[in-house]
């Protein structure tokens, strides 16, 4: 055995670095990579130096303008005219637009925070050069510190793009819209808008939009648990059909039902709203097989609420039990036989098995994405929007129907014609915070938590 | 004995009752779409089950239609899925084996970081991406593609738990026998992987067929319906005139069943997969 004699450099401050080491070193606390340079690993030097060159002039360019310009979101807030009195003119000054200032502002606070990444890595790299030198080892060469790339920091070389697609269309589009929560951009103010801190938040909780914001949440809550629950318990009980003895085609029987989820739900949802409809064929069936004596509205504008929200967690289970059936599948597939057997053996009848054993231990393993699901029904767009785009409408609620959750409403609010952006912002927020919650207490009561 | 047979027998043939009862109420609805499909219609409203009148109409219509250029929309999708499918597969998998195969400072930050951020309801950023790419004047079809790629590094856990799943002894071994960690990505990672290459593929293949949110508002600022995709497409057909009875619903319909077909075929095949992905992450509990 070749034991590998663990190597351990004794470690270096940067204060040690910096008394000791030669120029370039020092001279690479103000100009990056210029410690690299030395070391003639010029494609870092020179990666690092170009950057900081391009980072400066951009800052003192562009840089600047642009993060003070955010403190106020622009200057001008309304269209007005004035009297320019070089020209002796009238000049109409249109309002700034504080939707881009606020975009480009986040952006630069981004390139800035990445700047200071970078000038840290330069440091660190800094330090580690000065530490080999001090020790009189072997400074990697430019070559292998490319190769590198594809060994030790394998990492770092597959991550770039990857990284660079979530800055720009998940971390920057998140960070706009949350800074947003705290600006009066609404119908009042479609352009310039300014800085209102918790202003949004007000109106939302316990302003003008909290009548409808509680009730939404309710039915949100309401729905989220139901449509879990229905779509778990269900798929289960339809998965141990299919599993059970003597069936004959398991997997045809399972492809019937998981068809269902192969049609785009925009289009087997817009034709469940059509077959549901007051004048659908489901009315058209019941009607001719005398079961009812008029039609009934199941989702429509003139739908009882209770009709209409029972109608859409049914219509859910639809679409949703198939895919809770397909993973229990796989569970009950894989369950240990036997403690069945043993209970069987001690007179246990099908749904004591059923209650004591199998379900629990299928609930166990699948709690994790049952919290997931959770998550995902109270985000649960398509089913609502398709279905029942929020109807019956409600005349109590602001902008919302009664079967509306959440983030339907916050799409009305902001295509809609309510058009106030900052409260949807605001929601955005608030149903994080909720789904933070949820998933922080569920996963530290289950297993998976305490494994991971 | 023989009661016992019989009292099985019986509950084998209440069982098939039910399962085939279930099966009917699943597939009806998409039976009934598809016969809406050939229904003949002119009012925009399909109200019975059975159609009272079979015709071709509606799939001639919907390619030959002036107002809706179906064709285009199709290729449209074609490219953009095509596209999207080899760079978020790339994508999804690198950033999948990286996090699972590879230890570095930066690894349990990154899974916290991107927990964080899927709890966001992902409309919150539509208007921000909205405006990112009106800035850079890409409200077209490419920037479509961005935001399909660009969320694609956040869509690792399918095949984060697939990659789990395989021993890291393999890669050690390889390692000792002196490769590089690239040479285990390239020569070991990626061909055991091929069942998830396939699964992450085919996913980002079927999304843009069905996504009709960013893309509606993506697209429909152009105005221009020779460059929307067959998801925005079909929905804006039904939805631009009032409600969800226009003239042309009937060929909405037929439209739908065109683009449902190959996607119900590519699911059925995927189906297998799918399920691994899912309980690979489950199964440790």
């Amino acid at each position: 055995m070749f034991l590998k004699k663990k190597h351990v450099a004794p470690k270096a401050t940067y204060r040690e670095v910096w008394s000791k080491g030669d120029i370039a070193t020092k001279l690479s606390f103000f100009i990056m990579g210029s410690n690299a340079l030395a070391n003639k690993q010029w494609v870092k030097g020179l990666a690092l130096l170009i950057s900081e060159i391009v980072f400066i002039v951009w800052f003192i360019f562009s840089g600047i303008s642009t993060l003070g310009i955010l403190a106020t979101l622009g200057p001008i807030k309304s269209k007005k005219v004035v009297y320019d009195a070089a020209q002796g003119v009238y000049i109409t000054k249109q309002p700034s637009n504080s939707v881009l200032i606020l975009l480009f502002g986040v952006l630069a606070i981004i390139l800035c925070i990445a700047m200071i990444y970078l000038y840290i890595v330069n440091l660190r790299s800094t330090r580690h050069n000065y530490i080999l030198k001090r020790d009189g080892e072997h400074i990697p060469t430019n070559v292998q510190e490319l190769k590198s790339l594809l060994d030790t920091r394998l990492h770092a070389t597959l991550m770039v793009i990857p990284l660079l697609g979530i800055l720009f269309f998940t971390v920057l589009p998140t960070v706009f819209m949350i800074s947003m929560a705290f600006t009066n951009y609404d119908r009042q103010h479609p352009i310039a808008f300014s800085w209102t801190g918790f202003q949004a938040f007000g109106n939302v909780l316990s302003g003008d939009l909290a009548g409808t914001f509680f009730p939404v949440l309710g039915w949100t809550l309401i729905w989220a648990v139901a449509a879990t629950a229905t779509t778990f318990f269900f798929g289960v009980l339809l998965a141990m059909l299919i599993e059970s003895k003597g069936i004959k085609y398991k997997a045809f029987w399972r492809t019937v039902f998981v068809i269902i989820w192969a049609v785009p739900q925009f289009v087997s949802l817009l034709m469940m709203a059509q077959f549901l409809d007051y004048q659908g064929a489901l009315n058209n069936i019941l009607m001719n097989l005398h079961w009812i004596s008029s039609p009934i509205h199941f989702i429509d504008n003139q739908a009882s609420p209770l009709v209409a929200r029972i109608t859409v967690i049914l219509v859910n289970m639809w679409i949703g039990i198939p895919v809770s059936m397909l993973v229990s599948t796989a569970i009950i597939q894989n369950l240990p036989e036997d403690q069945i057997e043993a209970a069987k053996i001690d007179g246990a009848n099908a749904v004591q098995i059923f209650r004591s054993i199998t379900f629990p231990q299928i609930l166990f393993v699948m709690a994790p994405s049952l919290i997931q699901q959770f998550i995902g029904n109270i985000n649960n767009f398509n089913v609502i929007f398709l279905l029942t785009g929020g109807a019956p409408m409600n005349s109590k609620y602001n902008g919302a129907g009664s079967t509306d959750l959440l983030v339907t409403w916050l799409y009305n609010l902001t295509f809609g014609q309510e058009q106030r952006y900052n409260a949807s912002a605001v929601l955005g927020i608030l149903i994080f915070i909720i789904s933070a919650v949820v998933s922080l207490i569920a996963y530290r009561h289950t297993n998976a938590y305490k494994e991971g | 004995m023989k009661s016992y047979s019989n009292q099985r027998r019986l509950s084998l043939i209440f069982r098939y009752i039910l399962l085939a009862l279930l099966a009917i109420i699943w597939i009806l609805p998409i039976v009934w779409i598809v016969l809406a499909s050939f229904s003949y219609n002119d009012t925009g409203f399909v109200s019975t089950f059975w159609p009272e009148q079979f015709t071709l109409q509606n799939y001639v219509g919907i390619f030959t239609n002036p107002q809706y250029p179906f064709g285009n929309w199709i290729i449209n999708t074609l490219i953009v899925s095509l596209l999207s499918m080899v760079i978020s597969t790339f994508l999804t998998i690198s950033v999948a084996y990286v996090l699972s195969r590879l230890r570095f400072k930066f690894r349990k930050p990154f899974l916290q970081i991107a927990l964080v951020l899927g709890m966001f309801p992902g409309f919150m950023s539509m208007i921000a991406l909205y405006y990112i790419l009106k800035g850079l004047n890409m409200l077209n079809l490419f920037g479509l593609l961005l935001v399909y790629v660009g969320g694609a590094g956040l869509g690792f856990y399918v095949a984060k738990g697939f990659f789990d799943t395989i021993p890291r002894s393999i890669d050690e071994a390889a390692e000792i026998d002196g490769a590089t960690k690239w040479q285990v990505f390239l020569h070991i990672g990626l061909p055991l992987s091929k069942p998830m290459i396939v699964y992450t593929a085919l996913t980002a293949f079927i999304a843009p067929w069905t996504d009709f949110i960013f893309s509606g508002i993506i697209l429909s600022t152009s105005g221009n319906a020779k460059t929307y995709t067959v998801a925005y497409g079909l929905y804006n057909m039904v939805h631009t005139a009032k409600g969800n009875a226009t003239a042309y619903f009937a060929q909405f319909v037929a439209g739908c069943v065109i683009i449902a077909i190959p996607i119900t075929i590519l699911f059925v095949f995927m189906q297998k997969f799918y399920v691994n992905g899912i309980t690979a992450g489950a199964d440790k509990g």
